[in-house]
């Protein structure tokens, strides 16, 4: 229920601005991957254009290719909306859909595309995704409330119920705890740690500490100035890369002498 | 010892300044609370000045009205009681406004779904002010475009409505031959509610969070089933809200149906002459009346206040009912 992602040459443009060059990573699947680096240096738009989200922003293209298990997300034909369906995204700020409530915010995705579940079914598969996100023994009294009535860590786990219970290849998150307090950014955390026995998940944060606890491999992204398009710069291990960089920019950054 | 006499005293010196800079008592402070005083008491002034108005009306048109309410029924204009003076006026004045809004609610929530989603940028300008110009038009002017060109137009749609879909008790021959039928009036009116509800429902749909929409979209929602998912849902209140904007004009206009309907007694079929609306009735009627018969056409106003009324508190609460799911919280 997993697939790898192999990015060759990708460039990403916003009308005629370059805003990253040149990615070439490859994502292992069942593995946690982070990106870090400052604020501008593309990381989260480079992540959007995992499952064509950056084009939402009129005049957002991308050149090269994205594989997901060798097939290309952007070859033709692929229509955006299935690929958004096999790879999922968590945001920066919870954003689960406040007209509904608990129970139909993690069936969202699921009933799209007319497709028809029973209510058993439902049931299921309601209990199993928030237990897949940690919420289950929270939320179970209360699955008809809004999910909007929840804390900010309860929402950003809905987020995460729902988008694992369309049962997508890949997860995206971008900065998934920054708007969250420490406590329930462990709990993210933890929930991240779990996900990687059956996902594929990459992670954009700002927190070093927080890549150096949830990833396996660390991508680095910088940028030379503004207006210079972003790059990636050392792609690892993360313990080669918080340890044993091999890029100077790289070893500045996670030492903090810059960012 | 005297050192840190002195160092107590410097101490207690610069917190003595301290207080008087910021001092509670400054003329500073107080201006500014002067200014507050008076901003707050203007905005109270405001709103008192409105409830006093709407109160006004409604006693004005109550003692008015009683004589007409009051009269033996032998009286009143139609020797049968007020009751059955108004009644047919009031089943008029719903209709054409319930005309007005089917045709008028999906036509502008489409509009304004094209204009927020799915229109390219420039288009969405250009089509917005045209819609905004449309409701600076005068309503007579309206009128006049029905009567003179939309009634005889149409009039051929009709004949072929009592034809082929005469079995209907609403679309009963035979058809006007002029085409001056409540139907007409209530086309007329939705045009003039269309920009209502259009622009209201745009600025509403644009509001939506960007979050939403992209948490519908990650999900692999298409671009209509995240307009389903996101916008509609967190629009609504505002659409309810429009449309009920949108009521309001239909029930109250007057010049328009004044000069578009050939008004009569209450018919079923909605393509022969006849029905009135309360507010043409009035209009057409008021110049020419004097004694008891102006105080029943005042007595069809207060029906017309109380409708209005009530549509508007059937709204709100609609809009209240789901307060728990809107996003507010």
């Amino acid at each position: 229920m997993s697939k790898r992602i192999d990015v060759k040459d990708l460039n990403v443009y916003y009308g005629s601005f370059l805003a990253v060059e040149g990615v070439n990573i490859n994502i292992e699947a069942k593995s946690v991957t982070a990106f870090i680096g400052p604020s501008g240096c593309g990381k989260s738009t480079f992540l959007r254009t995992l499952n064509r989200m950056h084009e939402v922003l009129p005049g957002a293209r991308v050149e090269g290719e994205v594989l997901l298990d060798g097939d290309n997300l952007y070859g033709p034909g692929v229509d955006p909306v299935t690929v958004r369906s096999q790879i999922g995204m968590v945001f920066q700020r919870p954003n689960p859909f406040p007209t509904m409530s608990i129970r139909d915010n993690v069936l969202a995705g699921v009933k799209l595309n007319n497709q028809k579940i029973s209510k058993g079914e439902a049931d299921a598969l309601v209990e199993r995704s928030l237990q897949g996100a940690n919420l289950w023994n929270e939320v179970k009294d209360r699955l008809e409330k809004p999910g909007s009535g929840l804390s900010g860590g309860q929402q950003q786990r809905l987020c995460i119920a729902r988008a694992i219970a369309v049962e997508p290849q890949v997860i995206l998150m971008d900065e998934p705890c920054s708007a969250l307090d420490p406590i329930s950014t462990l709990a993210v955390e933890d929930l991240i740690n779990e996900l990687k026995d059956q996902y594929t998940v990459v992670i954009v944060t700002h927190n070093m500490q927080q890549a150096a606890r949830v990833s396996d491999k660390t991508a680095f992204f910088n940028i030379a100035g503004t207006g210079k398009p972003g790059k990636l710069i050392e792609f690892a291990e993360t313990s080669t890369i918080f340890n044993n960089p091999a890029v100077k920019a790289t070893e500045d950054y996670v030492s903090g002498r810059f960012g | 010892m005297s050192a840190s006499i002195q160092l107590s005293q410097r101490h207690h010196h610069n917190e003595g300044s301290g207080m008087t800079a910021t001092s509670l008592t400054s003329s500073q402070a107080a201006a500014g609370r002067a200014g507050d005083k008076v901003f707050s008491g203007a905005t109270l002034a405001a709103g008192c000045l409105i409830l006093a108005v709407l109160f006004g009306v409604a006693l004005f048109l109550v003692v008015q009205a009683i004589p007409a309410l009051t009269a033996p029924a032998s009286e009143i204009q139609g020797g049968e009681g007020f009751f059955a003076y108004i009644w047919p006026i009031v089943i008029g004045t719903l209709i054409a406004a319930l005309i007005a809004l089917i045709i008028a609610t999906p036509v502008s929530i489409g509009v304004a779904l094209f204009i927020s989603h799915f229109a390219p940028r420039q288009l969405a300008s250009g089509l917005g002010y045209v819609i905004d110009l449309l409701a600076a038009i005068p309503s007579v002017v309206y009128g006049a475009w029905g009567a003179a060109f939309l009634a005889p137009q149409i009039s051929p749609a009709y004949n072929w409505l009592a034809e082929n879909m005469g079995w209907l008790p609403i679309f009963a021959g035979p058809a006007s031959a002029t085409g001056k039928t409540i139907l007409t009036a209530g086309i007329v009116l939705s045009v003039m509610v269309i920009p209502i509800i259009t622009s209201l429902s745009r600025e509403i749909f644009l509001q939506t969070p960007k979050l939403h929409e992209e948490a519908a979209l990650a999900l692999g929602a298409t671009r209509w089933e995240m307009i389903k998912m996101a916008v509609l849902p967190f629009a609504r209140p505002g659409i309810i809200s429009a449309i009920m904007l949108g009521l309001g004009r239909a029930l109250g206009e007057t010049m328009a149906v004044a000069l578009v309907l050939s008004s009569g007694a209450l018919t079923a079929s909605l393509i022969q002459s006849g029905n009135q609306t309360i507010a043409a009735e009035i209009a057409l009627n008021f110049p020419e009346a004097s004694g008891l018969k102006v105080s029943t056409l005042i007595a069809a106003g207060l029906i017309l206040f109380v409708i209005t009324l009530a549509v508007n508190m059937l709204a709100r609460w609609i809009i209240s009912r789901h307060k728990e799911f809107s996003g507010a919280n």
